[in-house]
C-alpha cells in the first residue's frame, strides 16, 4: 500500500512538472523539448508484473497526452517503454540485484554504467517512437534524426540532473519486508 | 477556412478530461497571470488608445451646412445585420514548444462558444480558432500548428495568401499563394481576409520580415513575423461570424447546383 501511494504521488509530481514547467519553458530552439515524465516509469519496482507495466504506462501516457490535447501521442511511446524495460533490466542487471538487494532502479542500487545505460535505451526508443508519430505528419527526415539526437541529450541531461539532485533512498530487501 | 481538423479530438473521455486538466490549468493559470500583468496592460493600453482614436470627438465636420443623410428606409443595423459578435475570454493553457499547439480557454459551451469562431489577442493580433469546447473550457487550435491555414492579406496591395506555420519559430509564420509580380517589401502589414469564414477581416496576423521566393512554384515564400507573442496570450477575444452557417449553406447549395446542370 505504501508503494502505491508513493508512486501516486510520483506520478502526479512528474505529470505536473512536465506539464507547468518543462512544456513552458521559453521556446529556445524548435529540437529543444525536454521530457521528464517518462522517467516516473523508469523508476517503477522490479517486481511490478509486466501486464500491471503495461497498464501503469499506458495510464501516464494518457495522462500526459489529456493535458497536451494530443490523445495517444505520448500513451504510444510509454507503452513501448513500459514494455521493453523487463527485457532491458534482464539483460543490463544482475540477477541478484534485481530480485534480492534492491527494490527499483537507481544508480546506487546499480551503480552509474548500467543505470545511465538503462536510462539511454528507454529514453531514446522513447523519443524515437514518439517523434516519428509527430514526423509522419510533418518535418523532413533530416529534422527527424536531429530531433531524436538533441531531445535525447535534453532528456539524459535532465535525469542525470534529478539523480543528483534527488537520491532516493533504498530501501534493502530483505526476506520479511 | 474550410480546413477540418478533429481527428485527434475523438479520443475517448476527452470532454471530461478537459473539464478536469481546465480546472487545474485554472488554478496555475492564476499564478501564471502575475508574470505576464506589464505586458498585457501594455497591449489593453494600446487598444484602448486605438479605440479612443475612433471617437467622434477626434472629428470635426468642415462645413456645417453640409449633413450626410441616408437615401434609403432605415433598418436597425446594428442588431438584424450583425455579422460578428466578439466575447471575453481568458487563456488558461498554452504552449508554444510543440509542432501542434493548443491553448485553453475558460469559456465552453455553457457560455456560447462553438467550434470554429476566431480568437484575437487582447490586442487584436489573430491567436487562432476554437476547435473543440467543453461545458465549460474550450480549446483552440493556435496559428502555431502545422494544420492552421489562415486565409490572409496584403494590406497595401490587397493580395490575398495563405498563412502557416512551419514549426521553426514561434515567432514567425510563413505568407504563401502571393505570386512574384506583386511588389512586397520588408515591414508590409498583413492582415486576415475578407473571404474567411471563421476570421472577421482587418485584423492584424504580423509584418512581413523576409522576402523569399519559391523556385518550383513562383510565388513569394514570405516570412511573417507575428503580431501575437504567443508565449504571452493571456486575455482574448472570441469572435464568432453570426453568418457562418448561411455562407457555408450556400457554398453548398451551389456546388450541388453544378452538379445537377452537369448531368442535365
Amino acid at each position: 500500500m505504501n508503494d502505491l501511494l508513493k508512486n501516486i504521488f510520483r506520478l502526479v509530481i512528474f505529470l505536473l512538472i512536465q506539464v507547468y514547467v518543462l512544456n513552458k519553458i521559453p521556446h529556445l530552439h524548435r529540437f529543444i523539448v525536454p521530457y521528464l515524465y517518462y522517467l516516473f516509469l523508469l523508476w517503477l519496482p522490479f517486481t511490478m508484473p509486466r501486464l500491471t507495466l503495461l497498464f501503469v504506462g499506458f495510464i501516464t501516457g494518457l495522462s500526459l497526452d489529456y493535458f497536451t490535447l494530443t490523445p495517444g501521442l505520448h500513451t504510444a511511446a510509454c507503452v513501448l517503454i513500459a514494455y521493453v524495460r523487463p527485457y532491458i533490466i534482464n539483460i543490463l542487471i544482475a540477477k541478484e540485484v534485481t530480485e534480492f538487494k534492491y527494490h527499483e532502479p537507481s544508480p546506487r542500487g546499480m551503480g552509474w554504467g548500467p543505470y545511465m545505460v538503462y536510462a539511454l535505451i528507454l529514453t531514446f526508443l522513447h523519443h524515437t517512437y514518439l517523434i516519428l508519430l509527430q514526423w509522419l505528419q510533418f518535418g523532413t527526415f533530416l529534422n527527424f534524426i536531429i530531433k531524436i539526437g538533441a531531445t535525447t541529450a535534453i532528456s539524459m541531461l535532465l535525469i542525470l540532473t534529478v539523480e543528483l539532485l534527488f537520491s532516493r533512498i533504498l530501501k534493502y530487501r530483505t526476506n520479511t519486508a | 477556412m474550410l480546413f477540418k481538423y478533429n481527428r485527434f479530438h475523438r479520443a475517448a473521455f476527452l470532454g471530461k478530461a478537459t473539464e478536469f486538466t481546465g480546472s487545474i490549468n485554472t488554478q496555475v493559470d492564476k499564478v501564471d497571470d502575475y508574470f505576464h500583468l506589464r505586458e498585457e496592460n501594455k497591449r489593453v493600453h494600446r487598444m484602448n488608445d486605438s479605440l479612443m482614436n475612433l471617437l467622434r470627438i477626434n472629428y470635426s465636420i468642415p462645413d456645417t451646412g453640409q449633413r450626410l443623410f441616408i437615401d434609403s428606409v432605415r433598418i436597425d443595423t446594428t442588431i438584424q445585420y450583425r455579422r460578428y459578435l466578439s466575447r471575453d475570454a481568458k487563456v488558461v493553457y498554452n504552449s508554444v514548444i510543440s509542432e501542434n499547439n493548443y491553448l485553453q480557454l475558460n469559456r465552453g459551451a455553457n457560455h456560447g462558444i462553438k467550434d470554429n469562431m476566431a480568437v484575437i489577442n487582447s490586442d487584436g493580433g489573430v491567436v487562432g480558432f476554437i476547435i473543440n469546447v467543453s461545458p465549460n473550457f474550450s480549446q483552440v487550435l493556435s496559428l502555431l500548428h502545422t494544420k492552421s491555414r489562415v486565409p490572409a492579406v496584403l494590406k497595401k496591395t490587397n493580395t490575398s495568401g495563405t498563412i502557416k506555420w512551419d514549426a521553426e519559430d514561434p515567432r514567425f509564420l510563413i505568407l504563401e499563394g502571393i505570386s512574384k509580380d506583386v511588389d512586397v517589401i520588408k515591414g508590409d502589414t498583413v492582415l486576415t481576409s475578407q473571404y474567411a469564414y471563421n476570421y472577421p477581416p482587418g485584423y492584424i496576423i504580423g509584418r512581413i520580415a523576409g522576402v523569399n521566393t519559391n523556385k518550383a512554384t513562383g510565388f513569394y515564400e514570405l516570412k511573417v513575423r507575428s503580431a501575437v507573442n504567443f508565449s504571452s496570450v493571456q486575455q482574448v477575444f472570441v469572435i464568432e461570424n453570426l453568418q457562418r452557417t448561411e455562407q457555408l449553406q450556400l457554398e453548398r447549395d451551389t456546388e450541388k447546383k453544378l452538379e445537377m446542370e452537369k448531368r442535365n
